[in-house]
C-alpha cells in the first residue's frame, strides 16, 4: 500500500493523460467517422472512393506505424505536430476509419423503407441522411461504436512509446525504480484502466437498452 | 484485379530500385570481421559456476539490443557492441565459442528477474552498478565508466552548457533509464520528453521538437557519429555510471572469476581491441583507460 | 449495395455536376500529392539511394524484414487458430444454461476485454517467470494475443447465435437433438457463417496487434523494422528511417487486404452453398462487404 501511496501523483497524473486522450481522441474519431461513413453512401463517386481508400489504409496498419507517421514523419513534409496533438490525431485519424465502419453498418442496417419514404417526400440525400437515417443508424450503432471506442481507450497505451507519458509509460519508469515491485506497478496500471474500461462498459449497456428499439 | 494491378506496380518499382545500390549495402561490404581467442583447455574445480558452464559449453548472455556502440542487433539478427564483445570476451575464457552464446534481450525492466531466476547466466547491458540493484543481483567489474552528458543541435543554438541549463528546456531521454530519473531527481525544471529507443530523440532533435537529448555520453557518441553535422556534445559529463556484468546473488565465485577475466584483458590489450572494433568504430575514439574492478 | 435508395440515380444534370466535382476533386488530391511529393523531396528523402536499401541485398534490410514478415505471419497464424477456437468455447460457455461455466466464461470476458493487449503480453513475459513459469517471447506474444482476441471473438460468435432465428433451435430440440447437439450442428455453424465478415476483420486486427511484440523483444516485422532503424542511426543517422518505417507499413496493409480479399472469396464461395444461402435469406440481415448483421449489431474490437 505504501507503494501506492508514495506514488500517488504519478499513478494521478498518468491516469489524467490516458482519460484526456481518450476523450480527445474518441470526440475527432467520432465526427471524423461519421463525416466518412457519409462519403462512403454518397453519390459522389470520388467521395466514395476517398473514404474507401481512407479506411482501408487506416483499418489496415498498425497503430504504432501511423503514431509513427504522424510524430516523425509529418516533419519530413515540414509540419511538426507537438507530442499530445500527434498523440490525439494519431488515435483519432486511426479510430475514425472503426467508427466510419460502425456508422455505415448502422447505415446499412436502418430498413429502406425509411430512406425511400424520406426521398419519395423530396428530402435531399443530405437532408434524409441528417434527419432520418443517421439518427435511427446512431441507435443500432451503440454498440459496435462502443466497442470500438473502448478498444480505442486500449489502444492509447501505444502513446507511451510517443513521448505521452500516460499510464503503460509508469511501467518502465516504476519498474527501473522499484525493480522488486513488477507486480505491484502492473496491477496499479490495470487498475487505471479499468476505472475508465469498466464504467464505460456499463454505461453503454445501460444506453444500449435506452435506446434499443424493436424492429 | 485491383491486387494484380497494385502488385505489378510494387514489383516494377521493385525491379527499379534492385539496380540500385546504397550507401548502407557497400559499408557492409567492407565490415571486417572479428574474432576473440578461445580457450582450449579450460579446468575449473567441480560444483562452480565456470565448470558447469564450460561442462556445457554454452552461455546465455542478456544485453540490450538499442544501445549504440554497446549493444545493437545487426540485420542478420546477430547482436554487435561493445558489452557484446565483453561477453564473448567472458566466454572465451569458458571455453565457450562465440557462436555457442545464445543472446537474450534483455531491457532495464527485465534484468534483475532474469537474473535471479536463471534465465540468463550474465547480463552485460550498460547496467549501472548501485547500491539498489546490490541488494538483487551481484556486480563484477565495472569494465567502463561513462558518465551522462548532453547532445544538442550543431552550433548549440539554445547555449546549453551543462544540466543547470536545461530548465525550461525540451530534454529527451528515455522513459525507464536511470539519466531521465537523474534528471527528474536533480533537475526538475527540465521539461521531459522521454521515447522507448534513443533514436527517436534523435530525430526529434533534428525536427526541433526537443532541445537537447540526454543519456550516458558513449551512446551520445554514437548518435553523433550518425550525423555529425547536426548533432554536437556537450562533453562534460555530469555524472559517473560505472558498467558492470550483473549475476546471481552470492556467487563470489564466478564474480572474483570474472573480475580476473577482465583485469587480464585490461592488461592483454583485448579490452582495448573490442573497444576499437565496437564503440571505438563507430565514433573514432581512441579506446579510454581501463577502469578499476571493484571487489566490494 | 444494389440500387441506392439515398439518392436517384443521378440525371443528364446531374451527372454533369458530379464529373465537375469528380475533376475538381481529383485535382485537389493530386494537388496534395504533388505537394507532399515536393516537401518530401525537398527533405532529401525521394533520394533513390535511400529507397535503394530496401532492395539492395548486401545491405541484409531484405532478408531482415522477410524473415520478420514470416515471424509475424507464425505468431499471427497460431494466434488466429487458438484465439477462434477459444473465443467459441468462450461464446458457448457465456450462453450455457448452468450458472457455474456461465459466470467464469462472462469474468474472462470481461476482463480481457477492459485491459490493454500491451499490458496483458508485458504482464506473461515479466511476471508469471516470478512464479516459476518460464515462458519463451513467442509464448508470451502468443498468449496475449489469445487470452486478449478470444474475449472480443466470443463476443462476436455469441451475438452470431443469438441471431439466428429461434425456430432453428426449437426445431432442433423438437427434432430430438441434445442441447449439445443443437449447438454444434445447428447454431454454430450459421452464427459463425453470418459472423464471418467481422471475423476476418477482427483477425485483422489480431495480425496488426502482433506488432506488439516489440514490448517483449519478440522480432515481428514492425520491432526488426525498428531494429533496422536502430542499427543505421550511429552510421547514417536517419538517412534510412522514413523509408524502413514505409516499407513496413506497406507490408502490413498489402498482408492484411490479401487476408479480406481471402475472406470475401471465401464468403462468395459459401454463398452458393444452398444451405448457407438460407440464412442470407432471413430477414432483416442485410450487410454490406465488411458490414454486420443489423440485428445483431456488433463490430470489431480494434487494436
Amino acid at each position: 500500500m505504501q507503494f501506492y501511496v508514495d506514488n500517488f501523483g504519478l499513478f494521478r497524473d498518468a491516469f489524467l493523460t490516458t482519460l484526456s486522450l481518450s476523450l480527445l481522441g474518441g470526440l475527432l474519431a467520432l465526427v471524423l467517422g461519421t463525416l466518412l461513413a457519409a462519403f462512403r453512401v454518397s453519390p459522389i463517386t470520388p467521395l466514395r472512393g476517398l473514404a474507401t481508400f481512407y479506411v482501408e489504409t487506416f483499418r489496415n496498419t498498425p497503430l504504432t506505424v501511423v503514431f509513427f507517421f504522424i510524430i516523425f514523419g509529418l516533419p519530413q513534409i515540414d509540419f511538426v505536430i507537438g507530442f499530445f496533438p500527434g498523440a490525439v490525431l494519431a488515435i483519432g485519424l486511426y479510430t475514425a476509419a472503426f467508427v466510419c465502419e460502425a456508422v455505415r453498418s448502422g447505415i446499412n442496417a436502418v430498413a429502406s423503407g425509411q430512406a425511400e419514404a424520406a426521398r419519395a417526400l423530396g428530402l435531399t440525400f443530405g437532408q434524409s441522411l441528417r434527419e432520418v437515417v443517421l439518427p435511427q443508424a446512431f441507435r443500432t450503432v451503440v454498440p459496435p461504436l462502443g466497442n470500438v471506442l473502448l478498444a480505442m481507450v486500449k489502444n492509447t497505451s501505444i502513446a507511451a512509446g510517443f513521448a505521452v507519458s500516460e499510464l503503460s509509460s509508469l511501467l518502465p519508469r516504476l519498474v527501473n525504480a522499484n525493480a522488486g515491485e513488477l507486480v505491484l506497478v502492473l496491477i496499479g496500471v490495470v487498475v487505471g484502466y479499468m476505472l475508465i474500461t469498466v464504467p464505460s462498459a456499463f454505461a453503454l449497456h445501460r444506453v444500449e437498452r435506452r435506446v434499443a428499439i424493436l424492429r | 484485379m485491383r491486387i494484380t494491378r497494385y502488385a505489378a506496380t510494387m514489383a516494377a518499382v521493385g525491379l527499379v530500385l534492385a539496380g540500385c545500390s546504397s550507401d548502407a549495402g557497400e559499408q557492409a561490404e567492407e565490415a571486417a570481421d572479428n574474432t576473440v581467442e578461445v580457450q582450449e583447455n579450460v579446468d575449473f574445480e567441480a560444483g562452480t559456476t565456470m565448470a558447469e558452464l564450460a561442462e556445457a559449453g554454452s552461455i546465455t548472455i542478456g544485453t540490450k539490443y538499442d544501445q549504440p556502440g554497446f549493444g545493437l542487433l545487426n540485420p542478420d539478427g546477430v547482436p554487435e557492441g561493445f558489452d557484446v564483445e565483453v561477453g564473448k570476451l567472458i566466454a572465451a575464457e569458458l571455453g565457450i565459442a562465440p557462436e555457442d552464446i545464445t543472446w537474450t534481450e534483455t531491457v532495464s525492466a527485465n534484468r534483475e528477474p532474469f537474473i535471479q531466476n536463471g534465465q540468463v547466466d550474465l547480463v552485460v547491458a550498460t547496467y549501472t552498478i548501485n547500491d539498489a540493484r546490490k541488494q538483487l543481483v551481484d556486480f563484477a567489474g565495472p569494465y567502463y565508466v561513462a558518465g551522462q552528458d548532453i547532445m544538442v543541435a550543431k552550433g548549440n543554438p539554445e547555449g546549453i552548457t551543462g544540466p543547470q541549463d536545461l530548465a525550461g528546456k525540451n530534454v529527451c531521454s528515455v522513459e525507464g533509464s536511470t539519466p531521465a530519473q537523474n534528471i527528474r531527481d536533480q533537475y526538475p525544471d527540465a521539461q521531459l520528453t522521454l521515447f522507448d529507443v534513443y533514436s527517436k530523440c534523435a530525430d526529434a532533435l533534428t525536427n526541433g521538437q526537443v532541445d537537447a537529448v540526454t543519456t550516458d555520453n558513449v551512446i551520445l557518441t554514437g548518435l553523433v557519429a550518425g550525423n555529425p553535422d547536426g548533432f554536437e556534445l556537450v562533453g562534460k559529463p555530469f555524472t559517473e555510471e560505472p558498467y558492470g556484468i550483473g549475476l546471481e546473488l552470492g556467487d563470489t565465485e564466478f564474480r572474483n572469476f570474472i573480475n580476473d577475466v577482465l583485469e587480464e584483458s585490461f592488461e592483454n590489450g583485448d579490452w582495448a581491441a573490442a573497444w576499437d572494433r565496437t564503440a571505438g568504430a563507430i565514433t573514432g575514439e581512441e579506446a579510454p583507460e581501463p577502469p578499476q574492478v571493484d571487489r566490494y | 449495395m444494389s440500387t441506392p435508395v439515398l439518392f436517384d440515380l443521378p440525371g443528364p444534370k446531374a451527372r454533369a455536376r458530379i464529373r465537375i466535382g469528380t475533376i475538381v476533386g481529383a485535382l485537389l488530391i493530386a494537388g496534395i500529392v504533388a505537394f507532399v511529393l515536393i516537401r518530401l523531396n525537398g527533405n532529401g528523402q525521394l533520394d533513390p539511394q535511400r529507397w535503394a536499401i530496401l532492395t539492395d541485398p548486401r545491405s541484409g534490410v531484405p532478408q531482415a524484414l522477410g524473415e520478420a514478415l514470416l515471424r509475424t505471419l507464425q505468431v499471427a497464424a497460431v494466434g488466429m487458430v487458438l484465439a477462434t477456437a477459444l473465443g467459441l468455447l468462450l461464446a458457448v460457455g457465456r450462453l450455457s444454461d448452468h450458472a457455474w461455466v456461465r459466470a467464469p466464461a462472462s469474468t474472462f470476458i470481461e476482463f480481457f476485454r477492459a485491459i490493454p493487449l500491451l499490458v496483458v503480453i508485458f504482464a506473461l513475459y515479466f511476471v508469471l517467470p516470478k512464479f516459476g513459469l518460464e515462458i519463451s517471447a513467442f509464448a508470451a506474444l502468443t498468449g496475449g494475443l489469445v487470452l486478449y482476441n478470444s474475449a472480443v471473438l466470443a463476443e462476436i460468435f455469441r451475438a452470431g447465435i443469438l441471431s439466428v432465428d429461434r425456430g432453428q433451435r426449437e426445431a432442433a430440440l423438437g427434432l430430438g437433438m441434445r442441447k449439445s447437439q443443437v449447438m454444434t450442428l445447428v447454431l454454430l455453424p450459421q452464427a459463425v457463417r453470418r459472423m464471418l465478415p467481422v471475423l476476418v476483420a477482427q483477425l485483422v486486427v489480431l495480425l496488426k496487434d502482433s506488432s506488439l511484440g516489440f514490448i517483449i523483444s519478440y522480432f515481428e516485422l514492425l520491432r526488426q523494422a525498428r531494429s533496422l532503424v536502430e542499427f543505421f542511426v550511429p552510421r547514417f543517422g536517419n538517412e534510412y528511417t522514413f523509408q524502413i518505417y514505409v516499407a513496413a507499413g506497406l507490408i502490413y496493409i498489402m498482408i492484411n487486404v490479401l487476408l479480406s480479399q481471402l475472406a470475401k472469396y471465401i464468403e462468395r464461395r459459401t454463398r452458393r452453398n444452398k444451405k448457407a444461402a438460407a440464412v442470407h435469406e432471413l430477414p432483416g440481415v442485410e450487410d454490406g462487404p465488411t458490414g454486420t448483421p443489423s440485428r445483431t449489431g456488433l463490430s470489431t474490437t480494434t487494436t
